[in-house]
């Protein structure tokens, strides 16, 4: 019974959440690797390309709620997020056609690439900030839990309550559909395997008839969709405010990083690492070792390792591990 | 020629300068002459390493907020009670804190390659860690309950505020090489990241560690290198100057404080920017440039490559905490809450780029020219916003709402600057020779 | 005479706008034929066959194909016109399957690709039994044949292979020339760099010996073999 308790209470406050936000950093991270992999540069661009599609979707979601369209006990965000995913992606191949695609031309470094994005960023924000302003805006609607700590407490009998958010489930619930489908382009169909040669081989690719325009085109519409879900995923799940967005920049390379810059698989286990390390090492045990640990060995303290102010300082320590001792991240990435 | 042209962009950033001293205020243009020489500074480090070495740092706000950081910890009183209260025991958390790291050092070296290795290292790091805040915890716990409305944190040197300026620079060059240490021998991508994750991690340490310089509730009222404007008011003798001269004695004292402090920064700009350009022309400085544009023949020519690196990397973090030290002075407080990544790390990547990279010139063209932009964007917008929307309806929603989103409009703009001089001057406007 | 299937003619040029290292070479194979290109290190073995393909800028002469100057063409549109080229070092894609490595070879095809591949497993049957393996992790000699079997893909009408068995061991070496000859048997000229002089000799129809970017010797494999100053030069007496 005690184990059982301790168990409840690691998955509420410690499992749950990291899945949910380890979801989400994989979405993100999957897009900054495959911008990796195929356009070979760090896109700094991509948290303000999260906020942009994420903004889309909030603005037709108010649209569609002062109509009166709403999505039963799920959020009305997800019947606009195929409006943001649009939103977005248009976006991005505006951006290629009138910035990246010139660089490209011209085979320019990748880290003036970099830079580029970085001129890219501070307009993506702007633009976000001048359309919707800087604060934090409300968008979520439809059921707020799938379990209730009381309604599990009581059809378990169990002393702690195990509370899941509606928004949790829909997160690893759509995240995994998004990643399945990816998987399946990127594996089964003639222009996903196209880019993965492509990231692999370019001038073999180029040799093969690949049209690199095209793989370009295709990646930005993937990398505008992931990053417009994985915004809204976070926005349902958090709230929705433009510079949280920027701020995500950092756990997301970190986890695209700690995979393997530019394998797709590695940025999915690296998003879950961070997640984890992230909530696991900025949670106080205190509860759920009281009820491990026998009587006499239970902490006085919190246990707890950081502080949650230092979030963002787990994910630069495993980033800076990996990269020291593993530099091309847990699963074999491009980067050397 | 090419220095006529020089020379006439100069001048035109003067002529806006004095532009909006005419059209605005004295007060603001000197405002923005002082920041602008602050930037200046700033652009001065990142382009020593960006456009000396090519090393890709974004964690510029990080060396600027240390540079802050020394302010407080060289100008402000030492809090005696605070000190007799945790001192000791924070300096015991400090040394446990360098042995544990010695020895997880020591286990790594010691014990061989695989699976042990990970687990020693691990045991060792996290029991380490354990004592550590075994320690520290409660000597925190007692400096921050010595008078936590006014000060709760161990004070500082109580030393003029001038000395903090060096001492910035030694505080953000440490912080370097730590830094340069693990990361520079990574790509140019992962340097990136480790920079800008160091610069968050420093700005969450000066927020939350209260005892330190008292986190988000800021430290106000700081030493000042130069007069009060309160004591120049009440100085007959100056009030009869600025009578004399057709000025009211608050505006004058505003002013003589504001060109006192350009006077100061002028002559650090003036030494940083002499020693710059001594050093770009050195042997040191060619070899740098050496590295920079082909590192394989350079490493294969016998240049120990990731040295240089790391000698640069500090140099040029050390004068962003120069400039950092010197912003908190013109500030007169230190608020960590107020630093973010995009003013103090991009706006200074806009101003090395658009100034023109290698060319320390061109940074410090770039420090000026960008912040005046940065500030006169907004006044600027209001002006076209309004008349843009003069043709709707006074209480029209739209309308409201383009004249209140005017003050995001500066980022748009920042970047926009950005990607069309690297499309169309992709040398900056003072390219490098 | 009339004129061979795929020539490069008085070729001259160099790789962008640096200095020519071609100075009209001819290199010509025709069908049926394996065609080979031998010399000394830098005589410019590969800078002629890379001319033939189109990736340097050939200044004066000109390529034709059956007959139509293709001088002017990108590598990609040559590829559209029928020639395979198989590149010295990088030509596989490692990270995914041989299978799937035939399939991007025939990506610029939209018909029914399967046949081809059956045809493709045959000549390399090794090939079929490691179709869902990784290329990057077959060895040196398997991957040449991942490399031969993707440019088949497309159905070339000739095929280009530049030092195919470059670091591998002689025992791979001559399964490597067999698989060669059979390419050839089923009707596609092949025109190859060697730097194994006396064993690609032996299996050409044709020989061009280069010496700084210019003819030296041209006939048939066997005529080279025997020629008293071919011998002398480079092949070691």
């Amino acid at each position: 019974m005690e184990f059982l308790n301790g168990f409840v209470a690691l998955s509420n406050f410690v499992l749950v959440p990291a899945i949910a936000y380890g979801s989400q950093l994989a979405l993100g991270a999957l897009g900054v690797t495959l911008i990796y992999g195929i356009l070979r540069f760090s896109n700094f661009a991509h948290g303000d390309t999260m906020a942009f599609g994420a903004m889309v979707t909030v603005l037709v979601t108010w649209a569609m709620q002062s109509i009166g369209i709403s999505f039963g006990p799920l959020p009305t965000a997800l019947l606009a997020l195929p409006f943001g995913i649009a939103g977005a992606v248009l976006m991005v191949l505006m951006t290629d056609k009138m910035v990246y695609k010139f660089y490209r031309e011209k085979k320019s470094k990748p880290v003036i690439l970099v830079i580029v994005s970085m001129g890219v960023m501070f307009m993506m924000n702007g633009i976000v900030r001048v359309i919707i302003g800087p604060n934090e805006q409300q968008f979520r609607d439809g059921e707020r839990f799938l379990i209730k700590a009381r309604e599990f407490k009581n059809m378990t009998g169990l002393d702690e309550g195990l509370a899941i958010k509606s928004t949790q489930a829909i997160t690893v619930v759509t995240a995994a559909i998004a990643v399945a489908l990816l998987f399946w382009f990127l594996n089964k169909t003639r222009t996903g395997k196209s880019m993965r040669a492509y990231s692999d081989n370019e001038d073999l690719a180029l040799l093969s008839g690949i049209n690199p325009e095209r793989v370009v085109a295709v990646t930005w519409i993937i990398v505008a969709a992931l990053a417009t879900i994985a915004g809204v995923l976070y926005g349902l799940d958090k709230s929705f405010k433009p510079f949280t967005y920027f701020q995500l920049l950092l756990p997301i390379f970190a986890s695209a990083i700690v995979g393997g810059l530019g394998n797709p698989l590695g940025a999915i286990a690296g998003g879950f690492v961070v997640a984890f390390s992230e909530v696991m090492i900025t949670y106080a045990w205190k509860k759920v070792l009281g009820y491990w640990l026998p009587d006499t060995l239970e902490p006085s303290g919190l246990v707890q390792l950081l502080s949650t102010d230092y979030k963002f300082a787990v994910s630069f320590m495993i980033l800076i591990v990996v990269l020291l001792f593993r530099p091309t991240g847990l699963f074999k990435g491009k980067a050397y | 020629m090419e220095r006529t042209k020089n020379i006439g962009l100069f001048a035109i950033v003067a002529g806006l300068i004095i532009l909006t001293g005419m059209i605005q205020s004295w007060n603001s243009a000197l405002l923005i002459v002082n920041m602008g020489l602050i930037s200046a500074i700033m652009a001065l480090g990142v382009n020593l390493q960006w456009g000396f070495a090519g090393l890709f740092n974004v964690g510029v706000m990080g060396f600027v907020a240390l540079g802050g950081l020394a302010t407080v910890l060289v100008s402000s009183d030492p809090v005696s009670e605070a000190w007799a209260a945790g001192g000791l025991g924070l300096i015991a958390a400090l040394v446990v804190g360098i042995l544990v790291i010695v020895a997880t050092g020591i286990t790594i070296k010691k014990l061989p390659a695989g699976k042990m290795r990970l687990i020693g290292a691990t045991a060792v790091l996290v029991g380490g860690f354990f004592l550590y805040r075994a320690v520290f915890d409660p000597a925190v716990a007692a400096i921050e309950a010595i008078n936590p409305a006014l000060q709760g944190n161990i004070g500082g040197l109580g030393l003029p505020i001038l000395l903090a300026w060096p001492i910035g620079g030694v505080l953000a060059a440490g912080a370097a090489w730590i830094i340069g240490k693990t990361a520079l021998g990574l790509r140019s991508d992962y340097l990136a990241i480790a920079t800008l994750g160091i610069a968050e991690i420093i700005i969450a340490v000066m927020k939350n560690e209260d005892w330190l310089a008292r986190g988000v509730k800021n430290v106000i009222g700081l030493d000042r290198p130069v007069a009060r404007e309160v004591d120049l008011q009440q100085s007959a003798e100056f009030v009869d100057k600025a009578t004399q001269w057709g000025f009211d004695p608050v505006t004058a004292s505003s002013l003589y404080v504001k060109f006192s402090y350009s006077l100061l920064f002028t002559a650090v700009l003036v030494v940083l920017l002499v020693m710059a350009q001594l050093s770009l022309n050195s042997p040191w400085g060619r070899m740098m440039r050496a590295i920079r544009d082909n590192e394989v023949a350079a490493e294969a020519m016998g240049k120990n490559v990731t040295r240089r690196h790391l000698q640069i990397f500090i140099l040029g973090s050390a004068i962003c905490g120069i400039a950092g030290a010197m912003m908190t002075t013109l500030d007169g407080q230190l608020t960590p809450g107020t630093y973010q990544p995009l003013r103090y790390t991009f706006l200074i990547w806009v101003m090395v780029i658009v100034g023109g990279s290698g060319n320390n010139f061109g940074a410090v063209l770039g420090g000026f020219l960008i912040w005046f932009l940065w500030v006169q964007v907004e006044p600027l917008g209001q002006w076209i916003m309004t008349i843009v929307t003069s043709g709707m309806a006074e209480d029209s929603a739209l309308r409201l709402h383009l004249l209140d989103s005017v003050a995001h409009m500066r980022l748009f703009t920042m970047g926009l600057i950005l990607l069309l001089v690297l499309r169309f001057s992709p040398r900056g406007l003072i390219p490098e020779k | 005479m009339s004129e061979p299937f795929l020539i490069g003619d008085c070729m001259t040029g160099g790789y962008g706008n640096g200095p020519d290292i071609l100075h009209g070479c001819t290199i010509a194979v025709d069908k049926g034929e394996i065609a080979v290109i031998v010399g000394p290190n830098g005589a410019g073995k590969s800078t002629a066959m890379k001319a033939v393909f189109g990736m340097l800028n050939v200044r004066d002469g000109s390529v034709r194909l059956d007959g139509e100057d293709i001088t002017s063409l990108s590598p990609q549109n040559r590829v559209v016109k029928g020639m395979g080229f198989v590149p010295q070092t990088n030509n596989i894609f490692a990270s995914m399957t041989v299978e799937e490595n035939l399939e991007m070879g025939a990506f610029i095809r939209n018909d029914d690709i399967r046949q081809t591949m059956e045809q493709v497993y045959d000549l390399f049957p090794i090939l079929r039994d490691k179709r869902n393996q990784p290329a990057g992790e077959l060895s040196g000699g398997q991957r040449q044949q991942v490399a031969v079997g993707r440019a088949l893909m497309t159905q070339p009408k000739v095929l280009m292979l530049d030092e195919p068995t470059a670091g591998v061991s002689p025992i791979v070496m001559d399964e490597l020339f067999d698989r060669i000859i059979e390419v050839a048997r089923t009707g596609i000229p092949i025109l190859m760099v060697e730097q194994n002089a006396r064993q690609a000799l032996e299996i050409a129809d044709k020989g061009y010996v280069l010496v700084q970017g210019a003819n030296a010797h041209t006939g048939s494999g066997k005529d080279l073999l025997a020629d008293p100053e071919v011998r002398r030069s480079f092949l070691g007496g």
